[in-house]
């Protein structure tokens, strides 16, 4: 009887200790609690069955991902072992020589996204602000929101389509102005592509970090006279610092593996770009180009190699991001 | 209220729970899959995989359905690539490869077992342009035409090029080249081409599915080709003559060894075959020596293992699969021109058929 007690007591601590006495002094409570000690029972079963289950669960994710990278380490030995460290920094990427250097596509993946991260930048932050602080409710902005959420659902596919029929002739047009060679493909198109279809993930999270300032912050920068740009320079900003930086940096991995929509329209060469509007090519979209028709094992081995490239670039990437996170909220 | 919760708790933790069990089965799944399919032998037999270049699919496509409609044999073939099929083949996961190109030293030796190659069809690659003032056709060398791809000519009113268009007024706008991005074997027949007419191109580039372009745009397939040339006035390309008849695009004539420029079609392709194929049917049309022959053409193939039995396969799918071959050879080649695809000529006919009576199933000819 004492060891129903304690599981009645361990399971519902919020439980009156005086209903608990009172029930085994009674008969007809006793029936009553012998029925609740049954459910407890249960109810630990269920707790640990559950908490197995999401450690479980936790652990295939970590077990896939580095299952990932010894995919990628093994199969990318044989051309690890070809061009040794080399293929870092080589400039030729000739498959019918087995001459394997990929950094015209890192140079090509680094210079694509980061140039779309600094043109959308201003856009997600205009967006994160005007929501979040300006107008959080009402029609307008919850269609903006709407919209800006869809940007995020749109396949890539359609923006690659999308940037070739309307984007690269624009872009040529404006080539021909400021007098460079009018290609319309190239780093300069895919980065305003990128820029339009990583919009939304800095945005959205930098909307939902304003709008969790408290408003005792803001209304006593208010109460001492501050205008409403200042109140969102000197108290919103430094307060969701760390938070719209995270955005950026999601912005930033999704513009990393971006494959399809860049295809289309970097003009996919393996020479090195020698401007932001010569066309160029990514680690992504070289291994989706190349891959159904890679012929012979070093070949297939060296794009096997470029996806260990880029997986590696991008957790140092993701890596640089935490301690600069780490850097703003302390 | 708790008595919800409890029950939603381990709903959660069944549901979770169960999705892990039905994915820890799927592994052994597959070994007890294979079992079950012998079970049913008859209907194995009925079926034929396979696997490789995507440049024949369509005609494929309609070969096999026309097929399966008069026998009843089922052809499953994916599109994967013609380095794709090669690799399925190897690892003996398909009854048949597709391949755009006759293997190479390298992929002959990865095989265990000696393979066949029994051409299909004929497709032409043709040589499309954006010149959109000029009302004639553009006539192209093949000399011309490496300098072009090399970036040695850059452009279009270069005297190289105005001497073999005499009396064409053409602009002084620069030459953008336009080259496929995916490896393909498109790409492979243009830059065997180059690689047979060019020392330059030989030595500097070389012949692949995907080679170092010395200058120019890469567009994803023929569409992405067709599309840099479509959008770019003074742009030049190089496309499947089947896409380029189907969206109207402007293509040239090119100059074969003989001196005749001939203009891609149909007949000028099944004209390109007719050489002397050596017996293994392993040869390239382009540069053919046929007077009338268009020069960038290529032979599209199965492959098949000269030694049927293996992975326990049945003799009678494998007499199943060789007939249908047999048949793709003969009365299936009236599907090939209305797809636009070139009929074989009959010289290879008669040494696909030559090809096809080597096969044996456990030493014996399958084929009379």
């Amino acid at each position: 009887m004492s060891s129903s007690i304690d599981n009645n007591l361990i399971t519902r601590p919020d439980q009156n200790l005086g209903r608990v006495i009172s029930s085994i002094t009674t008969p007809v409570s006793k029936v009553r609690s012998t029925k609740r000690i049954k459910r407890s029972y249960r109810h630990i079963r269920a707790e640990n069955v559950f908490r197995r289950t999401l450690v479980i669960v936790a652990l295939i994710t970590v077990v896939l991902v580095l299952g990932i990278l010894l995919t990628l380490v093994v199969q990318s030995t044989l051309s690890i072992k070809a061009s040794g460290i080399g293929y870092v920094w080589g400039h030729v990427w000739d498959p019918v020589r087995d001459i394997f250097g990929a950094y015209p596509f890192i140079l090509g993946t680094l210079l694509t996204s980061f140039l779309a991260l600094f043109i959308s930048i201003p856009f997600s932050f205009a967006v994160g602000v005007f929501l979040g602080e300006y107008h959080p409710k009402g029609w307008m902005p919850n269609l903006l929101k709407n919209t800006v959420e869809l940007i995020a659902a749109v396949p890539s596919v359609i923006y690659g389509f999308w940037g070739l029929a309307v984007l690269v002739p624009i872009v040529r047009s404006f080539e021909t102005k400021i007098g460079v060679d009018p290609v319309g493909l190239g780093i300069f198109t895919s980065s305003l592509i990128l820029a339009i279809m990583i919009i939304p993930y800095a945005a959205s999270l930098g909307r939902s970090m304003i709008q969790m300032v408290p408003s005792n912050l803001k209304e006593a920068a208010y109460s001492l006279g501050a205008t409403r740009w200042e109140v969102i320079r000197s108290v919103i900003f430094p307060y969701t610092r760390s938070g719209l930086f995270a955005g950026v940096l999601l912005s930033l991995g999704r513009a990393l593996g971006e494959t399809m929509a860049v295809t289309m329209v970097i003009g996919n060469t393996s020479l090195i770009p020698k401007s932001i509007f010569a066309p160029g090519n990514t680690m992504a979209s070289v291994i989706a180009n190349e891959f159904t028709e890679a012929d012979h094992p070093v070949y297939l081995s060296a794009l096997i190699e470029l996806g260990l490239v880029l997986f590696v670039v991008t957790v140092i990437i993701n890596m640089i991001g935490k301690r600069l996170i780490k850097g703003f909220t302390n | 209220m708790k008595k919800t919760k409890t029950l939603a708790l381990t709903a959660v933790a069944i549901i979770v729970t169960g999705g892990m069990m039905l994915t820890s089965c799927n592994g052994s799944g597959t070994g007890s899959k294979s079992d079950s399919t012998a079970a049913k032998g008859s209907e194995e037999d009925n079926t034929v995989m396979g696997a490789g270049a995507t440049f024949p699919n369509p005609l494929y496509s309609k070969m096999f359905s026309e097929y399966n409609k008069s026998t009843g044999l089922k052809v499953n073939y994916q599109s994967i690539g013609s380095g794709g099929g090669i690799q399925q083949l190897t690892s003996k996961t398909v009854d048949f490869g597709a391949s755009d190109a006759p293997l190479n030293g390298k992929q002959d030796s990865a095989l265990s077992a000696p393979a066949v190659h029994i051409p299909i069809t004929a497709g032409a690659v043709v040589i499309s342009y954006n010149l959109p003032d000029m009302k004639d056709t553009l006539k192209l060398t093949p000399d011309v035409l490496a300098k072009i791809f090399l970036g040695e000519i850059k452009k279009w009113n270069d005297p190289k090029i105005a001497a073999v268009n005499k009396g064409v007024k053409l602009p002084a706008t620069d030459i953008l080249v336009a080259h496929r991005s995916d490896g393909s074997g498109t790409s492979n027949i243009f830059t065997t081409y180059l690689s047979k007419v060019s020392k330059d191109w030989d030595s500097k580039v070389g012949k692949g599915s995907s080679v170092n372009w010395p200058v120019g745009l890469g567009g994803k397939g023929n569409e992405g080709v067709a599309g840099s040339i479509k959008q770019t006035p003074g742009a030049i390309g190089y496309i499947e003559l089947a896409y380029a008849i189907q969206n109207n695009m402007a293509y040239a004539k090119m100059q074969n060894a003989a001196g005749n420029f001939i203009t891609p079609s149909i007949a000028s392709i099944t004209a390109a075959a007719n050489i002397d194929i050596p017996a293994d049917a392993k040869v390239s049309l382009t540069n053919t020596a046929a007077a009338e022959g268009y020069p960038i053409s290529g032979l599209t193939w199965i492959l098949v293992y000269k030694e049927q039995s293996y992975n326990s396969r049945s003799l009678d799918k494998v007499t199943k699969m060789l007939n249908m071959v047999k048949w793709m050879i003969h009365d299936g080649q009236q599907y090939c021109a209305p797809l636009n695809y070139a009929p074989l000529s009959t010289n290879a006919v008669t040494v696909g058929d030559a090809q096809l009576k080597t096969i044996t199933f456990g030493g014996k000819p399958v084929l009379q």
